[in-house]
């Protein structure tokens, strides 16, 4: 392909920068020794060892992690299962609600599935905390990772699997020998997807949390409402660090193992 | 078959024509349905030990759905499938004794070579050491010895085919299944990996069962052809019976090239048949205890068993006249078409072999000439 | 080819039933079943009590008295009381708004993507995505600091001499837009950008030979075959911000009115949560009518 045009550029230069100025402004004046927005005072870390004596945000740090972390793992072992089935069972009973009860949710917004989770959970009279906080993100990312592990699963080449079987393996070494480490950067992509969406809800987790069991979205939105402060600019610059380093390492070892396979 | 043998072809191979061989893989009455679409309907076919057998036929044919059902991927709806005298009903795919060279090869991309390979093995109990002899064994049987530590992606598209060779004779199957072997590989590769096919199957002595597409590819390896219409056998045999003696239009219409003339049945004597063909007489060797006198059949010439002339020929039949249409130069034949006089003016098309590098060739675009043939180059085609 | 619909039958790692089951079973319990309960809610009445909501029937055997005792008073309130349809109308608008906006700044990112050299565009790619796997709150976030009275967009724009009074665009419905557009943005570059990736380059050039312009071909070449691009694309930034709660709350002003912020206050200060389960109920009628539309389009756009 012949190089890029000006115009094309200008569109990609603007386009970018409309996408990065304003989390590099929040970056920026995450480093600001002035409490005041706009005032430059100088180079300082001083609001990231602020950060570290906020106990209330550092707790609500480790609940989300928590939550990610359980949720995340559960919602790839379902979003697999439900993968395989939609990819592999072909037709079966109740099919199309199933299908129906999976792409539900990733339109849905997110204050009914909140909403109504909650009046579940009231409904049951269940203690709101840390379980009902990760049964509602493994209800919302599971989703997700069904759908990132289906389109891979729909993409692998079948004859793989039959000539794995061809070979004499049973149908359990077939899954684990071909399948799964054929469709494991997905399953990966699955994860991590459903890992950062529970890390960032707001919505659900403020409808299923309890009282003690505040999220850092939450804790983060409750001090945010009452105007910008520069330790949430230092807490938003650490996330946006974290999630940026793993998003690009998740990506180059997807590529790397794309590469070395075809 | 009330059809004569062709007298020149002789087979030290042919276990089908002994009444009393068994055969190793037996089809009986198997039918396959997608969706209401019959892919194999009714389908009986014999395969016997040794035997190199391509199944033959357009896409759709139903030919990959006969090997599958046999492979255990499929299951036919009605109908069994013996292999050594053991119905394969209920056996799942990893327990039967065949295996399977996939048309893509599926090479699986995350192991090496030498691990796929030794995949098959390591499904059974075998030692380490006896794993490895093997597949030394298997490298060195399709000449890959020192690639056993590449990556599928790091071979040639040869190199991938031996291994997916190697992989499926691995585990000495009763049967080897060859999904269009060569069907990913250039032309001169093609031809190349053909022989080698060829010798290896008769090394071994195994059971070749090929689906291929391509007419070239059975008729050059095969012992036997199924050639195959609409999930059903049109014609089983030789690739010489298949081509010279093709049991209807459909096979000889799909296994080479054909002009077809159509004539009324004059006289039926011995083995000789006369017509009364729209542009003269015909006669045939090629009897047909069914034919009467006054029915309209049409009769096949294989385009190389006609000859051009400028002069008419002193047969009283099998002749005709017309102009030189078009000449197609193809290097080791040249095709020629000739549009025949009348009002129909049929076109007739004719190999010519280059037997010489500067002769000049005896006829062009609009000669007059004739063209004629022998009593026994004629096909009389049924169905 | 054929499928293989026998090999999944039999002797799968684990049963067929456990590998379906497992999941459907969640979902029908955690999200059906709240379903169920958000209607049957919407359709009781408020008692300020916790659970703030009286049910009419307490068995299933009762399914006959429910439906003769069933009570819209909280739907009557959400027609009676205009505040109700406003908050919809101008959450369609400003959704409306902000998919139209999204549109035009993500076309020619993605078409500009799309006409980079090969070996840029995974990077490429992975730059737009990147902000969308950040933290979607601190994106919002991001922008109260710049939209602020006195804040950076003020500040860069009196120090280059352009306006003297600040701009007072924070609270405004503009802010909710600027917002959306940009949290959205992402979701309408993608779609659009995998449409361009795959149109095959030789169509222009064949379209040049026959002689069309390079405007010709813009509009009857690219635009209708990156259709189904900007279908997916408008209506992945068209659904989400209906339902939008945190860019209202945190950028709009309080004569923003969107339908997720008015279901959070009927819920969260009001209490009244069968009024907000009817709102909700009312939503995901609403929210069908684009699903619909999308639907509608995309089987006309296959092939």
């Amino acid at each position: 392909m012949n190089r890029l045009r000006a115009p094309h550029l200008l569109a990609l230069v603007f386009g970018i920068a409309f996408l990065y100025l304003p989390i590099l402004v929040l970056v920026l004046y995450s480093f600001n020794a002035s409490r005041l927005v706009t005032v430059w005072g100088g180079f300082s870390t001083r609001w990231y060892a602020a950060l570290l004596q906020n106990q209330a945000l550092l707790d609500a740090a480790w609940l989300s992690l928590k939550v990610a972390l359980v949720s995340a793992s559960l919602a790839t072992i379902l979003g697999l299962l439900s993968a395989l089935a939609l990819a592999r069972f072909g037709r079966f009973a109740g099919r199309t609600l199933f299908a129906g009860m999976i792409a539900a949710p990733l339109v849905m917004p997110e204050v009914i599935t909140g909403l109504a989770l909650l009046l579940l959970f009231v409904g049951l009279d269940a203690e709101r905390g840390f379980w009902t906080v990760t049964i509602a993100h493994v209800t919302l990312t599971a989703c997700f990772a069904t759908i990132v592990i289906q389109a891979r699963l729909v993409m692998l080449d079948r004859s793989l699997e039959e000539a794995a079987q061809d070979l004499g393996a049973t149908p359990l070494r077939v899954f684990l020998a071909i399948t799964l480490p054929m469709i494991a950067p997905a399953i990966l992509a699955g994860w991590l997807l459903a890992f950062t969406l529970s890390l960032d809800d707001l919505v659900l987790a403020s409808f299923t949390s309890g009282p003690g069991s505040t999220t850092l979205p939450m804790r983060i939105y409750s001090s945010v409402r009452l105007g910008v402060t520069p330790e949430i600019n230092a807490a938003s610059t650490l996330i946006i660090a974290l999630v940026a380093t793993v998003v690009v390492l998740a990506s180059l070892l997807i590529k790397r193992d794309a590469l070395s396979r075809t | 078959m009330a059809r004569k043998s062709l007298g020149n072809i002789r087979r030290s191979f042919a276990p089908w024509a002994d009444p009393a061989a068994i055969p190793q893989v037996r089809f009986e009455s198997v039918t396959k349905r997608f969706d209401d679409i019959a892919a194999v309907s009714d389908l009986t076919l014999s395969l016997y030990p040794g035997e190199f057998h391509a199944l033959l036929g357009p896409s759709g044919c139903g030919k990959t759905t006969l090997m599958r059902m046999l492979a255990g991927f499929e299951t036919p709806d009605s109908g069994r499938i013996l292999l050594d005298g053991q119905d394969l009903a209920g056996i799942p795919p990893h327990l039967r004794p065949t295996n399977m060279m996939f048309q893509s090869y599926a090479l699986f991309p995350h192991m090496s070579v030498f691990d796929n390979i030794a995949f098959g093995l390591r499904q059974g109990n075998l030692k380490r050491e006896a794993i490895a002899a093997r597949v030394a064994e298997m490298l060195a049987l399709v000449k890959l010895e020192g690639f056993a530590g590449r990556r599928p992606d790091q071979l040639s598209g040869g190199q991938k085919q031996r291994v997916a060779l190697a992989r499926a004779l691995a585990r000495q199957p009763k049967v080897l299944l060859l999904d269009e072997p060569l069907g990913a590989l250039d032309k001169k590769l093609r031809e190349e990996t053909q022989y080698e096919l060829m010798d290896l199957q008769a090394e071994l002595g195994l059971t070749f069962l090929m689906v291929t597409h391509d007419q070239d590819e059975a008729m050059a390896m095969a012992d036997r052809i199924s050639v195959m219409e609409r999930g059903r056998i049109a014609q089983v045999g030789a690739p010489e019976e298949i081509y010279e003696m093709p049991a209807n239009r459909y096979v000889a219409e799909f296994v080479g090239d054909i002009n077809v003339f159509e004539g009324v049945v004059d006289e039926v004597k011995g083995e000789i048949i006369s017509l009364d063909g729209r542009h003269g007489p015909i006669i045939l060797d090629d009897p047909d205890p069914s034919l009467a006198i006054g029915q309209t059949v049409s009769v096949a010439i294989r385009p190389e068993k006609i000859s051009i002339t400028l002069e008419e020929p002193a047969q009283p039949t099998n002749k005709m006249t017309g102009e030189i249409w078009d000449i197609g130069y193809l290097g080791d034949f040249t095709m020629v078409q000739v549009k025949l006089d009348g009002e129909a003016g049929q076109l007739v098309r004719v190999a010519l072999p280059n037997r010489s590098r500067r002769a000049e060739r005896p006829i062009a675009w609009e000669d007059r000439v004739w063209l004629s043939w022998d009593v026994e180059a004629g096909i009389l085609l049924r169905g | 080819m054929e499928t293989g619909t026998s090999l999944p039958g039999r002797g799968w790692p684990a049963p067929r039933w456990l590998v379906v089951g497992l999941p459907y079973a969640w979902l029908l319990a955690f999200f059906l079943l709240p379903f169920l309960i958000v209607l049957r809610i919407a359709l009781s009445d408020t008692a300020r009590a916790l659970p703030p909501y009286a049910p009419h029937w307490t068995g299933w055997a009762e399914v006959w008295g429910f439906l003769q005792a069933l009570d819209l008073e909280s739907f009557a309130t959400l027609i009676a009381d205009t505040l109700y349809l406003d908050a919809y109308l101008s959450s369609l608008r400003l959704a409306a708004t902000a998919t139209l906006v999204a549109l035009l700044i993500a076309f020619p990112l993605a078409y500009s993507m799309a006409s980079a050299p090969r070996r840029w565009q995974p990077a490429l790619l992975i730059l737009v995505i990147l902000p969308f796997w950040t933290s979607f709150l601190i994106r919002v976030y991001a922008w109260m600091a710049i939209l602020r009275p006195e804040g950076v967009l003020d500040a860069l724009l009196r120090g280059l001499g352009i306006i003297d009074e600040p701009l007072g665009l924070m609270n405004t419905e503009t802010a909710v837009l600027i917002g959306m557009v940009y949290s959205y943005l992402p979701f309408m570059v993608l779609p659009i950008y995998t449409s361009l990736e795959r149109l095959d380059r030789s169509l222009l050039e064949a379209a040049a030979d026959l002689g069309a312009t390079p405007f010709r071909r813009f509009i009857s070449i690219v635009i209708p075959l990156a259709r189904p691009g900007i279908y997916a694309g408008c209506f992945l930034v068209f659904i989400p911000a209906i339902g939008e709660f945190v860019i209202p709350d945190l950028l709009g002003g309080p004569e923003t009115l969107m339908i997720g912020k008015v279901l959070w206050t009927e819920f969260f200060s009001n209490r009244d949560w069968p009024l907000a389960s009817a709102v909700a109920i009312l939503l995901l009628l609403i929210l069908a009518v684009p699903l619909f539309a999308y639907q509608h389009f995309a089987r006309k756009e296959a092939p």
